[in-house]
């Protein structure tokens, strides 16, 4: 190229209104470029309502249940053989010797109800009870023998196939080859939800109960595993607030500038991404293999959680230490306050809204973690009993919820997938509240310097 | 005396040092306040602080050092050949510690006297019998052997909780004489006391360290355990995972790099559905999105991050796999055999990082001077030139070290993989296909049914070794890189 | 007031940029007031004016940056040639490729030296091939008076330079895309005082090819490099002429006060 085109010629330029084409071109990759953007948020919006109604669709169904409602009659030839209302006795008849009364109550209102039925015998009818109306039935009999020779009403669960049949989970097609349950027993459920002795109701007990066996999904709760996560948080709470506004008060105001500050300050940000599964390995072979204490207790998890959340409730401790102006500390300094009473009296009180906030944030990724929990043991099958008092339910074995809700997704029945989804539900309700409870904090006491 | 009642003893003598030393300190300055050289309180605290630090370390110390002291001592009851060579002295003590608790529960329950604890003999009686009549269960007989070491270990932790009740006691009120004999008016009691409280806030903050040196050492000594039992060499190189269930010792391969190969497989994955999206999420948020639409769609994604990893699992193994099974599975194109599978998991883990990518991003392209962007524009570039010529590559070190945390949380991530990813170790390179991972293999091997001492079980160190090594590295290297893009625009 | 200045000159360049009734509003806050200006080709003129007094913001009114501010709204006419480049089928990428800007601090890309200027012919598609852009890059380089010391480390980031060697890196960048009118935002704020008396000659060198329009704090440099000098005040136009005039024999009490040091 030559130097024809120098500037000394300036060059013929179009106007400024012609658009030409490769201004065009430029101005199409423009546009293109705004819409990749625009459909990368649209996408992970997309997700996020995908993910939430695939719980919410999901999970649902866990908080209704199927519930029968039959006059059960307490045989005393059955339940008291001796007739003397023994309660030794009576104690000695096993969920079989309840299990006849109930079938047997349950077809007598399947003919009250008129329904045509091929099935002539009371046993027959089992498939249509959950192996907990039983027990449920016993331990009213045993709380008041007198009832024994009367009828009573009960509501009781039904199995989980006739639930999952009454919620669309189970068809006519999928039972096909399964031993547990014929089509022609849903025929009966059809003719009983008609009658009315076959309800869906809300079922607190998914809320409060316990877990069950693996073969009665329609027993099972996550209350149990509720109280695990709560003595665990409580754990985590005594614990952590303390110690990480101690360590931030000290590195943020008092640390020198030396290696040993650097070393604790390096330490922090790489244990905030240190994956959680490593705190399990460490919870398992300090505080269980050295220390011995007891597995599978909310207290361990409480510990392990607690120097899993540290370093996240040190970092935003310190992100609100240093928002305090320097001029506050030089006012207390000024009027002969100590270095300390300085900090205490004047920054921390002021700090104090947003350390919270970062604390209950802390504690919410808390609440959610499963992955160490598995490892000291907390897992979801040992859910079954409600502690009983303060030091059982630090010590005793326990699950967390979503180490519930993991085993439950583990569970070979579908029915069980239900139960896990609505654990979801009722774990990010809790999120939710922390977060919200969080976000009101920051607004309410939320201070512009 | 138990552990609570100690430590409650201690703090009510803490109290009463603490009014004793504030009214010793006003007396000893003729209840002249001004004459004090510190607020009355102070020296209670002062005292209360002598009396609390010195006890309750050493009732700390005596907790850990006690029953090392009883295990060294007990391991003099059995003679060399009396533990079998399958099991390890821990796990005799184990055993004994639970007959010895199962002889505590008896007395409690009354099924025995505290004298017969002492006099029963596993040749006469049988332990197990008596010891399940008080509701505890021992998995086998009870020998000789750990019978008479329960006892003595009962004993013997006894005349230990006696002394240490005595010691912490003495120790506690050793303070309280000594605080209260400095306390007089012209002592610096604020001093002190600040001197005391720096030196929690200190220790509070080396729990920090203490919980990285529990780490390392937790890991490194049943690595070396594990290595102890099978040969480190076929750890690294061995192409196969496949642990035995019954038998101990040789049967196994245990391979880490199956395992690590789908580690990484599955986070190439996710980093394969997150970068793209997170990056051009953070640009239009940073770059195009008006303030409106910032405050909401920012807050929205972000909420994807806040959401426990076990939802992502469900979400995987529930919702994606079925998805692509009816896609790419019999019913569709045929390529994929079940619903677990790397593309599953990988597909979750994506979704789950996208607001890793995209928060940190957005941070750092906002860092971009703005006086950047100005110059492209005044010499006529439109807004996404400026931003892929001028913005991007000004922001690609933070970019990438974001996207290397990113990484370091994919490559640690446990849960979806173990719901969504699969059970089998596989090296293959087709994404339909189920693999597993380092941090699933963790908790399968240490949530098992495997003795703690097998090397299937000790395996589980040699892997968390491997993933802590690996994510620090990623985050060391990330949080420099960040760093360092930072200082460059400061 | 300034009519009279203006009908006094002798009319011998063409008008490059008209500019009559501005208004600028940076959200309810009224920046620059019914300012009418026209600038001439080839020729330096200086606005000056204490801090805040808008003329910054004038400037960059001219190659519409205001635009990337989004509280920002300007309304009257502008003219380029003729052309009034408010008009919604302008669009502002090509403006700015006829009316350059530099920038008070010095802003290059964090990329090599040549990368830098080859930025914006190559945006523009101004070179058909590598040579091509070589030999841009060459002559926007002497034009910016780096050629000599930046010849040898056309790779090196453009970051590692000096600060005056950065500022005249902006200004070879900016003069590579060709611009008719060229805008600087205070250049040598950021500069010592060597840096700025090189910039100084580049800019007096510029003026043969270029309109160049310079905002400046000092009164010195506007007398050194400027033909014509605008005295903003407050967001108001208050004077415009001959910089010797404006030095010499201000025509308005405030322009006098502003010179002699009692304003500003």
């Amino acid at each position: 190229m030559t130097d024809a085109t120098a500037s000394d010629a300036p060059r013929a330029r179009p106007s400024l209104t012609d658009a030409d084409a490769r201004t065009a071109r430029r101005n199409a990759a423009e546009k293109r470029f705004r819409l990749y953007g625009i459909a990368a948020i649209g996408a992970g919006l997309f997700f996020l309502v995908v993910l939430l109604s695939a719980i919410i669709w999901n999970g649902v169904g866990a908080f209704q249940q199927s519930f029968v409602t039959v006059s059960v009659y307490l045989d005393p030839a059955k339940l008291d053989k001796k007739g003397e209302r023994n309660i030794d006795d009576i104690r000695k008849v096993s969920t079989f010797g309840y299990n006849p009364l109930i079938q047997q109550a349950v077809f007598d209102a399947v003919s009250e109800a008129g329904i045509e039925t091929e099935y002539t015998k009371a046993k027959e009818m089992k498939a249509l009870l959950s192996a907990s109306a039983a027990a449920q039935v016993r331990d009213t009999v045993l709380a008041n023998p007198d009832l024994i020779g009367e009828t009573m009403e009960f509501r009781l669960l039904t199995s989980s196939r006739v639930d999952g049949y009454l919620k669309g989970r189970v068809t006519r097609d999928s039972i096909a080859r399964d031993k547990n349950i014929d089509a022609g027993h849903l025929d009966l459920v059809d003719g009983l939800q008609a009658a009315g002795v076959i309800k869906r109701e809300f079922n607190i007990d998914f809320i409060l109960g316990a877990d069950a066996s693996e073969s009665r999904p329609e027993q099972a709760g996550l209350g149990v595993s509720m109280l695990g996560s709560f003595f665990m948080m409580l754990v985590v709470l005594i614990l952590s607030l303390p110690i990480g506004v101690a360590a931030s008060i000290y590195l943020e105001e008092f640390a020198p500038k030396n290696r040993f500050t650097d070393l604790i300050e390096v330490n922090i940000s790489n244990l905030a991404a240190v994956p959680s599964i490593v705190f399990g390995i460490l919870g398992l072979a300090v505080f269980i293999q050295f220390a011995h204490l007891p597995q599978s207790a909310p207290l361990v998890g409480g510990l392990v959680l607690t120097l899993m959340t540290l370093p996240t409730i040190i970092i935003s401790t310190r992100a609100s230490l240093k928002a305090v102006p320097p001029s506050i500390r030089d006012a207390a300094l000024g009027v002969g306050a100590s270095k300390m009473q300085a900090v205490f009296h004047h920054v921390l009180p002021l700090a104090m809204p947003g350390i919270l906030t970062g604390t209950i944030i802390g504690l919410a990724q808390a609440l959610g973690e499963t992955a160490p929990l598995l490892l000291i043991g907390m897992v979801g099958y040992i859910a079954t009993n409600v502690p009983d008092g303060i030091a059982s339910g630090f010590l005793d074995p326990n699950s967390a919820m979503p180490a519930q809700i993991y085993e439950w997704a583990k569970r070979a029945d579908p029915a069980y997938y239900e139960r896990a989804w609505g654990g979801i539900i009722i774990l990010l309700v809790f999120l939710l509240a922390m977060n919200i409870i969080a976000v009101l904090l920051r607004r309410r006491f939320e201070r512009r310097w | 005396m138990s552990t609570v009642w100690l430590i409650a003893c201690v703090i009510a003598i803490a109290l009463a040092g603490f009014f004793a030393g504030r009214m010793r300190a006003l007396s000893s300055a003729g209840d002249n306040r001004r004459a004090l050289h510190s607020l009355p309180n102070y020296y209670g605290w002062n005292v209360a602080l002598k009396v609390m630090t010195p006890a309750l370390g050493l009732l700390v110390i005596w907790l850990v050092a006690q029953p090392l002291w009883l295990s060294t001592t007990l391991a003099n009851n059995f003679p060399e050949g009396a533990v079998a060579e399958d099991t390890s002295l821990s796990l005799v003590m184990t055993d004994v510690r639970r007959v010895a608790e199962g002889l505590d529960r008896a007395v409690a329950q009354g099924v025995m006297s505290e004298a017969e604890t002492g006099t029963i003999r596993a040749e006469t009686t049988n332990v197990r019998e008596v010891l399940a009549e008080a509701g505890v269960a021992l998995g086998s007989d009870v020998s000789p052997e750990v019978l008479r070491s329960a006892q003595d270990y009962r004993a013997l932790a006894s005349t230990g909780n006696l002394w240490r009740s005595i010691a912490i006691i003495g120790v506690a009120l050793l303070g309280l004489g000594w605080a209260l004999r400095e306390t007089s008016a012209s002592f610096r009691a604020r001093n002190t006391v600040e001197q005391g409280v720096l030196a929690i806030l200190v220790f509070a903050a080396s729990i920090a360290i203490l919980t990285t040196i529990g780490i390392v050492l937790s890991l490194i000594f049943n690595t070396v355990e594990f290595f102890r039992l099978y040969p480190a060499l076929e750890f690294f190189t061995l192409l196969e995972w496949a642990p035995s269930f019954s038998g101990r010792g040789g049967a196994s391969s245990l391979g880490i790099l199956p395992l690590l190969w789908g580690t990484l497989y599955i986070s190439f994955v996710a980093l394969l559905v997150a970068v793209p999206i997170g990056i051009f999420a953070a640009v239009y948020l940073s770059e195009y999105a008006s303030p409106t639409v910032r405050s909401i769609a920012k807050p929205m994604l972000e909420v994807l991050a806040g959401i426990p990893t076990i939802v992502y699992g469900l979400f995987a193994l529930l919702t994606v796999g079925p998805l692509l099974m009816s896609v790419f599975g019999d019913d569709g194109l045929g390529w994929m055999q079940g619903q677990r599978a790397v593309i599953t998991a990988g597909i979750a883990m994506g979704i789950m990082l996208i607001p890793f990518v995209s928060s940190l991003s957005d941070d750092i392209i906002n860092a971009v001077p703005q006086s950047l962007r100005d110059g492209s524009y005044g010499l006529g570039a439109t807004q996404s030139e400026t931003i892929r010529q001028v913005v991007l590559p000004a922001a690609l070190p933070g970019i990438v070290g974001a996207i290397l945390l990113a990484a370091s949380r994919a490559i640690g991530e446990t849960m979806i993989v173990v719901l969504g990813a699969g059970a089998a170790a596989r090296l293959s390179l087709n994404p339909f296909e189920a693999m597993t991972t380092v941090t699933a293999k963790i908790v399968s091997q240490l949530t098992g049914d495997s003795d703690f001492a097998s090397p299937e079980a000790l395996v589980a160190f040699a892997l968390g070794v491997t993933l802590f090594v690996i994510t620090l590295g990623l985050n060391v290297l990330a949080l420099g890189i960040v760093r360092k893009y930072r200082e460059q625009y400061e | 007031m300034y009519d009279a200045a203006q009908s006094e000159r002798t009319v011998t360049q063409d008008v490059k940029i008209a500019a009559r009734d501005v208004q600028v509003y940076y959200g309810d806050n009224h920046a620059i007031k019914d300012v009418d200006v026209d600038i001439e080709d080839k020729t330096v003129t200086a606005f000056i004016g204490p801090s805040g007094c808008g003329k910054s913001t004038f400037l960059r009114c001219l190659n519409r940056m205001n635009d990337t501010i989004d509280i920002c709204r300007v309304t009257g006419q502008i003219q380029l040639d003729g052309e009034d480049i408010y008009d919604k089928r302008v669009d502002p990428v090509q403006l700015r490729a006829k009316v350059g800007m530099v920038f008070q601090k010095p802003n290059p890309f964090p990329k090599s030296i040549y990368d830098n200027v080859a930025y914006g012919p190559k945006i523009h598609g101004m070179a058909r091939n590598k040579a091509e852009l070589d030999d841009i890059v060459e002559r926007a380089l002497r034009r910016g008076a780096l050629w000599d010391e930046a010849k040898d480390r056309l790779n090196e980031p453009g970051t590692g330079l000096s600060g005056g060697q950065q500022q005249r890196l902006c200004i070879a960048r900016a003069v590579a895309t060709e611009p008719e009118v060229l805008l600087m935002d205070e250049p040598c704020s950021a500069l010592d005082p060597i840096a700025t008396a090189q910039v100084e000659e580049l800019i007096d060198e510029l003026r043969r090819d270029y309109s160049v329009v310079i905002v400046t704090h000092s009164m010195q440099q506007a007398a050194r490099v400027s033909q014509r000098t605008a005295f903003f005040h407050l967001g108001n136009l208050v004077e415009f002429g001959e910089t010797g005039k404006i030095f010499t024999n201000p025509e308005d009490p405030r322009t006098e006060s502003y010179i002699t040091g009692r304003i500003g």
